[in-house]
């Protein structure tokens, strides 16, 4: 693999990299060559990489060495239920807790030794709006720039303006914090990450809390920032709320990443199963067995397996030509819902 | 693109000029100065302050003679008062001293990064980048502006009152001497600087008590009872062999200006510990909250 500068995230591999033969593994050394601080992006084209990135609290293994692979520009869904440590990831991402394993890339930089360096180039939303309740949003936002020692004060009432305007909350700038909605609250954090120019955004469950319409005015507003180029990393614990606008998805489930790829990647893999019907189910059933698909399951004047790669013409063939009566033979598409669920597990399945 | 635009002053790999860092150190620390003094809590502290030398001298003033109660600091200050009202202005500091300075040194310090964390301002800070020790020596920076306002505040409130209140005239010292009222003044500035630096190092105790938690209160409340706790074992005579070693222990050696000559040995004797308290638990604030998980 070549470095290639900028977006060309077509060429990475993706699907699930988990232990084994890991694709992202090809870029890792010559990473560790050059000086960090030079390069807009990762050589692999990717705005987040980690490797075996894993958080122990006490006994509790929270994230089990999860390899992230984010392709600069990309919109990436980063889905799980709660408590299968997607904030914990994200805070070890910006840098707010100490990985106990594994290696972090943002931008190309190496955290969290580049921070300083690199989270300028980064908003993010965190687990929540969280500002002083007596300042007014745009105080706040000003306490916010104030902070950052790489922008300039002299045009920060402009951005801050701006970065509220964005978000529709211009007209509430000088209202107190206390005094917001819970949706204006989450608003007023999304408008932090936008004070300036960013390279990534990072948004932690921005919907929560949120009505349908601000759900609605949210997703408008990553559309928009996407648009820009910047790369979104959003986590949600709905697939329904980010699945509209992702282009890339990561799946994590009790601190393990169980799938990550396109959002195509992820539909392809519900074209797996067909179903065949018929009034001789076993007879079907042995056929298929015996043409290699797996998991067959036999219902009521129903055969269902994993069709895999086998084309669903061959498999009609070879029924008939078992004189197995066809009743009908489709290939169910799972909703992606369905596919989340079962990635994910159902129910209250959380870590520890 | 954008960011080179939006900083202008960034240098590759991120590092500042070191004329722009010191700006931005600045706005910071206006940003932080202005969070602590516009909170309604600390401008209630303030006046509370400014109101123990008005109560005072107006209690002295309708009670003349009636000085009772006090260590022998106090009660030296206490007789003097009525002849002297500048004196009132010392009276002050050494009774605010005792428990409401450092009640509100507690209060100031102890919110620094619990408060922080605890709202959960901490992780939107954090993320900007604000630096961790960056935030640290903002934090203690702003606790030390207040201590020194607070001290000078109740200097200037005593001094006023006291002019208002009670005759004024050369400045008869601890010792003895007479000095002219210019120098009294003189002499008066530099006993709330040296308060403020004892309080300055209960901040940097403050600050790393701060940095163990999210729960304000209970930041403040440790912070106190370390003040008091240090007060009482200060006054047990059968452990004087750890008094100079209490942080508290030098916090009065401020009378030491009020004699002729002045007592140097004794005030650089206070400010020494005093800054050994701040590097040492300054360094500890350190260690804690530059490798601290922050899950707030």
């Amino acid at each position: 693999m070549t470095a290639r500068p900028g977006t060309g995230h077509d060429e990475v591999s993706f699907g699930r990299v988990r232990d084994g033969e890991q694709p992202v593994d090809a870029w890792r050394p010559r990473l560790e060559s050059a000086p960090a601080a030079v390069r807009r992006t990762d050589p692999a084209g990717l705005a987040i990489a980690t490797i075996g990135l894993a958080k122990r609290f006490g006994d509790q293994l929270a994230v089990a060495g999860i390899d992230l692979a984010v392709p600069a520009g990309s919109v990436y869904g980063f889905l799980g239920p709660n408590g299968s440590g997607k904030t914990t990831t994200i805070r070890m991402l910006l840098g707010l807790i100490q990985p106990t394993d594994g290696s972090q890339r943002l931008l190309g930089v190496s955290m969290p030794a580049g921070a300083n360096a690199v989270l300028p180039r980064v908003g993010s939303l965190v687990e929540g709006p969280a500002f002083y309740p007596q300042l007014s949003g745009q105080a706040n936002l000003a306490r916010l720039d104030a902070t950052d020692r790489t922008a300039d004060p002299r045009t920060a009432p402009a951005r801050i303006d701006a970065a509220l305007d964005r978000v529709g909350l211009l007209a509430a700038a000088g209202k107190r914090y206390r005094a917001y909605s819970l949706g204006m609250k989450q608003r007023l954090a999304i408008a932090a990450g936008l004070l300036r120019p960013r390279e990534l955004v990072i948004l932690d469950e921005p919907t929560n809390g949120l009505d349908p319409q601000g759900t609605r005015e949210v997703r408008a507003l990553i559309r928009q920032i996407a648009a820009d180029g910047t790369t979104v990393f959003v986590s949600s614990h709905l697939l329904a709320e980010v699945e509209q606008i992702c282009s890339h998805v990561g799946v994590m489930r009790a601190g393990e990443l169980v799938f990550q790829g396109s959002l195509e990647e992820l539909r392809g893999r519900s074209a797996a199963r067909i179903l065949v019907r018929t009034a001789e189910p076993d007879k079907a059933a042995l056929v298929l067995t015996g043409l290699g698909l797996t998991d067959v399951s036999v219902a009521d004047r129903e055969v269902t397996a994993q069709i895999g790669a086998e084309a669903p013409e061959t498999v009609c063939e070879r029924l008939v030509h078992a004189g197995v009566p066809v009743a009908g033979l489709e290939i169910p598409r799972a909703s992606l819902e369905d596919l989340f669920v079962e990635l994910t597990g159902e129910g209250f399945d959380v870590n520890g | 693109m954008s960011t080179a635009d939006v900083t202008g002053r960034t240098l590759r790999g991120g590092a500042v000029e070191p004329l722009a860092a010191a700006r931005h150190w600045f706005r910071l620390l206006r940003s932080e100065l202005a969070l602590v003094f516009l909170r309604r809590r600390t401008i209630a502290l303030l006046a509370v302050l400014a109101a123990v030398p008005v109560l005072l001298g107006v209690v002295l003033k309708v009670s003349p003679g009636g000085g009772g109660g006090g260590g022998g600091n106090t009660l030296a200050f206490l007789n003097q008062v009525t002849g002297n009202g500048v004196f009132l202005a010392f009276l002050a500091l050494v009774v605010e001293s005792a428990l409401i300075l450092p009640l509100a040194v507690a209060v100031v310090s102890g919110d620094s990064i619990a408060g922080e964390a605890g709202r959960g301002t901490l992780r939107y800070l954090l993320t900007v980048p604000a630096g961790r020790t960056r935030l640290l020596g903002i934090k203690f920076a702003a606790t030390v502006v207040f201590c020194a306002c607070a001290c000078l505040m109740i200097a200037a409130v005593g001094a006023v009152v006291g002019v208002i209140l009670f005759p004024v005239g050369p400045v008869t010292l601890l010792s003895g001497d007479s000095v002219p009222l210019a120098e009294g003044l003189l002499r008066l500035l530099f006993v709330a600087l040296y308060l403020a630096a004892a309080m300055a190092a209960l901040g940097a105790i403050g600050l790393a008590i701060s940095t163990l938690t999210e729960h304000t209160v209970g930041a403040m409340a440790a912070i106190l009872v370390i003040a008091v706790a240090s007060q009482v074992a200060d006054s047990v005579s059968q452990i004087a062999v750890i008094h100079p070693y209490l942080p508290t222990h030098f916090w009065l050696s401020f009378d030491a200006m009020l004699r002729v000559p002045v007592a140097w040995p004794d005030l650089l004797h206070g400010l020494l510990s005093f800054a050994v308290y701040v590097v040492i638990f300054g360094s500890v604030a350190w260690a804690r909250f530059t490798t601290a998980d922050v899950t707030s």
